[in-house]
């Protein structure tokens, strides 16, 4: 056995995920694979259905009852994937945990705040209620919700959505664990928040010494708060490497198209945004090339015949494009910027 | 978190004009559809029938016959009274049909007329008319048919008027609900910019719009009227004899229970495959008219 | 909290003196007429008049309708046309076989269809849900008072467990009353319990397709635990607006069950008042009937608040 120090906290390889959707089957996640150390961090960057939010939710062992999982997760070589509901909820809130995106919805609205974020220390750690429930203020303390001792006792719709916030991230990390997985915490708060509720999730992380996987649509947001990122399109990974390297130099047209198209603070009045061409090809039905063959400025034959192969560019950087030799030559990134 | 699913946003349950063309392709694909036409259609079909012909006649009294087994003459036997059953029960889906769509009519007209008016009208139309349809549901069909009973006398007439009443205040509530959903749409908006008034929009784009949310529920409220008239009809406060009734029937067959046990199944019977056809015809109704109304039911 | 309740407590009285308005206009607008239906067509003029004076009828519709009013508040709602004994006391005598029969059936109604919504929700789309599901579209289509007498034909005809019909009253206990009003509360359960169970099972459908569940499946909890601790509660609200919607039509259905069981109950009082045209009794039966409604209804509003917290607030 691997010396654990260097023994990846989280394995996925060739993860697949299969959805029934309403327009039938749908492959949502091909051909996954990353690897997560101890304290490492990763972001998951994309448009909403590319993919990442299912990749998340097979990490957590949520997906719905129909859906069908190939490939492999292993949590310290465990392995994961099929793995029995009951032995998933040994490990949910407990060593991996997740933010969501909706703090308005994704607190219940008929408990207190205490109950709901003293539930996962009564379910792993067995605490007594008065236990937990100190705890609790602890961790609310943490999260910097003002007051906690007295707010403990309030309900959800006492909050507001960036208090409610700190609340679900105190209940995630109620039982410390390893691996934390944020689905676009900061999506639906108001711009001024979104910047705190950030450094607190990242202070978090390395006081503890967590596992992040970051998910958001933002390149700004993924550019300061992760080492490494993973960019999906129609449910492949199409480009990923050192966050630093991949923001240097681009590889894939999509990674570009992303960036050209993120707003500019100080842009000239009158400067038109730039938008990648075309819609987000539905997963059911995906083509059988690349799947941003159709939207691809860049696209030839070649691409519509298979998926492409994955590239290596640089260290640790690897792109899923035939067609690096040209889009690398534009040089998009930090240069540009 | 991202919807990988579907496109579709949530919006809200917004009624649909009628759709057309492909309707009855899925519609006979529909499995309760089917099955609820099919029953239907024999409850209309039987009443239709007893218009033209019954094997007997259903008022003919002859004591001489009266409690006969199931026979060739008498395909399930004859009541206390000597009557054919299976005439009576032909006979009796007349009644039935006709109490239904009478009161059904009489709660459809006022009901949808008071929501069309509170949801144009708004403000203190709307508030007088829903408080007074909410306590309206504290009368139930039996009790004003009850109180009518008491001071007009028992009859198909109190019968049809409490049964109508009784439907009112549901349909008013459906009818607000669905019309306020259409009058906060766009192209209401834009109509009303171009100067139409509340009532000439209410013809045009509210009433059309909503017609497929009240033709689902007229049907269930149909069912509900069926099982009203039965249990009135039972209780002497319907439907009078000679005219044959399910809910009489099962009146009389009460007294016979121990003599002709069967006497009290076949009308019972009846009624609940009326009732179970209309209520599976509207559930079909709704998954095919809209099918973002059917959800989880 | 107590401005929330004063509006209801408000709006309770007004409900039930427009629900009383009506029930003495519907029963008593034509003045004389209940003294012509008790006498009948061939009395003669001067002894219907007699009694119309007789029973105060000669006084003005708001004069009576006070009256009327007054008697409520202090607790003398006049006598009988017919047995001449006070109405309230006949009102009570029967109560106490009718609001136990509305207690056992509501019961009978709530067990069946809670345990029914809940098994089906959990298991959606499985074997399970679709047989209980076909099960309550047929219960919903039986008349309540057919479903009666068949279990009359299977009890007391065919098995003879249980008699066909009559009350055992409360001197011997609580069991023999309890047995004779067994099959009644049943028959009136049965068909209440097939509508709410459908209401149920899509309630709790409706609350699993929330995010805090899955921020409940995400903290570890199993299946079981997230739609005991999380899901039922939320999905009560809807569920408690129908039984209370429910406890009129059950409360309609004991006028109806009490006949196919001869039960001296009130459904049956009244039937008998109409049958005597014993009007006073009719109307203050009916208005005891409709108040029973509107509070029913008034306390599941109430009780909204102690389930739900954001009503609290809203409306401090």
């Amino acid at each position: 056995m691997a010396d654990p120090a260097t023994m990846p906290l989280i394995e996925v390889d060739n993860l697949g995920v299969r959805l029934n959707t309403s327009r039938g089957p749908a492959q949502a996640v091909r051909g996954v694979s990353f690897a997560l150390k101890r304290g490492e961090t990763l972001g998951l960057v994309g448009e909403s259905g590319c993919g990442k939010s299912v990749t998340a939710l097979s990490l957590m062992g949520l997906l719905p009852d129909s859906a069908v999982i190939t490939g492999s997760i292993k949590l310290d070589g465990r392995e994961l994937a099929r793995l029995p509901d009951a032995d998933y909820c040994s490990l949910r809130g407990n060593r991996i945990s997740m933010i969501f995106q909706e703090p308005m919805t994704a607190l219940n609205p008929m408990h207190t705040v205490g109950h709901q974020v003293a539930e996962p220390l009564r379910r792993h750690k067995k605490y007594s209620a008065a236990h937990a429930r100190r705890e609790a203020i602890a961790l609310l303390d943490r999260v910097g919700l003002p007051d906690p001792a007295r707010r403990i006792d309030a309900y959800p719709h006492q909050f507001s959505g960036g208090q409610r916030q700190r609340v679900t991230i105190a209940m995630a990390l109620a039982c410390e664990p390893d691996l934390l997985i944020a689905d676009e915490p900061t999506t639906a708060l108001d711009v001024t928040i979104q910047g705190q509720i950030l450094d607190l999730i990242a202070d978090l992380v390395e006081e503890r010494g967590m596992s992040m996987i970051l998910i958001s649509h933002d390149l700004g947001v993924i550019a300061e708060n992760v080492q490494r990122m993973m960019v999906m399109y129609g449910g492949t990974v199409v480009e990923s490497g050192p966050t630093d390297e991949v923001f240097r130099r681009m590889g894939h047209p999509y990674t570009q198209g992303l960036f050209r198209a993120r707003p500019k603070l100080g842009a000239r009045k009158g400067t038109r945004l730039t938008t990648i061409s075309g819609t987000v090809p539905e997963l059911a039905d995906l083509p059988v090339g690349c799947a941003f063959g159709e939207r691809c400025p860049l696209v030839e034959d070649k691409c519509r015949v298979a998926l492409p192969p994955m590239v290596e560019v640089g260290p640790a950087h690897v792109v899923r494009c035939v067609r690096t030799d040209v889009s690398m030559a534009a040089n998009v990134g930090a240069l540009s910027a | 978190m991202s919807a990988p699913l579907t496109t579709s946003v949530d919006a809200p349950i917004v009624p649909r004009p009628l759709p057309t063309k492909t309707f009855w392709g899925r519609a006979l694909r529909h499995r309760s559809f089917v099955l609820g036409g099919v029953l239907s259609l024999l409850v209309v079909a039987s009443a239709a029938l007893s218009l033209v012909w019954t094997p007997w006649s259903p008022y003919e009294i002859d004591i001489a016959s009266k409690l006969r087994p199931p026979s060739a003459a008498h395909w399930l036997g004859t009541d206390s009274f000597g009557r054919d059953i299976v005439s009576l029960l032909l006979a009796g889906a007349r009644s039935t049909i006709l109490v239904g769509i009478i009161a059904v009519s009489i709660g459809l007209t006022f009901g949808v007329c008071l929501g069309l008016i509170a949801s144009a009208k708004r403000g203190w139309t709307e508030e007088i008319i829903m408080r007074f349809s909410d306590f309206t549901f504290a009368f139930p069909a039996v009790l004003s048919a009850i109180m009518l009973a008491a001071v007009a006398g028992p009859g198909m007439l109190t019968s049809i008027i409490a049964i109508g009443i009784f439907q009112i205040p549901t349909l008013t509530r459906l009818t607000r609900g669905s019309a306020n959903a259409i009058w906060a749409r766009e192209y209401v908006l834009a109509a009303r910019a171009s100067g139409k008034g509340a009532f000439r929009i209410t013809i045009e784009h509210v009433l059309p719009n909503i017609l497929s949310i009240l033709i689902v529920q007229a049907t269930i409220q149909f069912a509900l009227a069926i099982l009203a008239e039965a249990a009135l009809s039972y209780l002497g406060l319907g439907t009078q004899p000679p005219q044959p009734s399910w809910g009489r029937m099962l009146n009389d067959a009460q007294t016979m229970l121990f003599q002709s046990p069967m006497l009290a199944v076949y009308p019972g019977a009846a009624i609940a495959i009326a009732v179970l056809g209309l209520n599976l015809l509207g559930d079909g109704l709704r998954d095919l008219l809209d099918p973002r109304l059917a959800r989880e039911r | 909290m107590s401005v929330f309740v004063l509006r209801r407590v408000l709006t309770l009285l007004a409900t039930l003196v427009g629900a009383s308005v009506i029930i003495f206009l519907v029963l008593d607008a034509l003045p004389g007429n209940a003294a012509q239906m008790l006498m009948g067509a061939d009395a003669s003029a001067d002894a219907v008049r007699a009694l119309t004076v007789k029973l105060g009828l000669d006084q003005p519709l708001a004069v009576r309708y006070l009256q009327w009013i007054k008697g409520f508040v202090v607790g003398d709602l006049g006598n009988s046309y017919v047995y001449g004994t006070p109405v309230g006391s006949l009102i009570a005598e029967r109560l106490v076989l009718t609001i136990p029969l509305a207690i056992m059936s509501m019961l009978i109604t709530v067990v069946l269809a809670l345990s029914a919504g809940i098994y089906t929700a959990a298991n959606h789309n499985k074997l399970g849900d679709v047989g209980v599901m076909s099960l309550t579209q047929i219960g919903i289509a039986l008349p309540n008072f057919w479903f009666a007498i068949l279990l009359v034909l299977l009890f007391a005809v065919r098995l003879q467990w249980l008699s066909a019909g009559g009350f055992a009253g409360w001197e011997d206990g609580i069991w023999p009353g309890v047995k004779s009003l067994l099959l009644p509360s049943i028959s009136l359960a049965v068909v209440q319990a097939a509508i709410l169970a459908r209401v149920t099972r899509s309630a709790v459908l409706e609350v699993l397709r929330e995010d805090f569940v899955r921020t409940a499946r995400a903290k570890g909890l199993g299946k079981r635990e997230v739609l005991w601790s999380h899901v039922l509660r939320n999905a009560m609200i809807p569920v408690m607006t129908v039984m209370g919607l429910q406890f009129a039509n059950l409360l309609a259905g004991t006028i109806v069950i009490e006949n196919v069981f001869y039960l001296p109950g009130l459904g049956r009082l009244i039937f008998q008042s109409i049958a005597n045209r014993d009007l006073i009794v009719v109307r203050n039966c009916v208005m005891l009937l409709a108040a029973m409604v509107v509070i029913v209804n008034f306390v599941v509003d109430v009780l909204y608040a102690f389930i739900d917290p954001r009503i609290k607030v809203h409306d401090l």
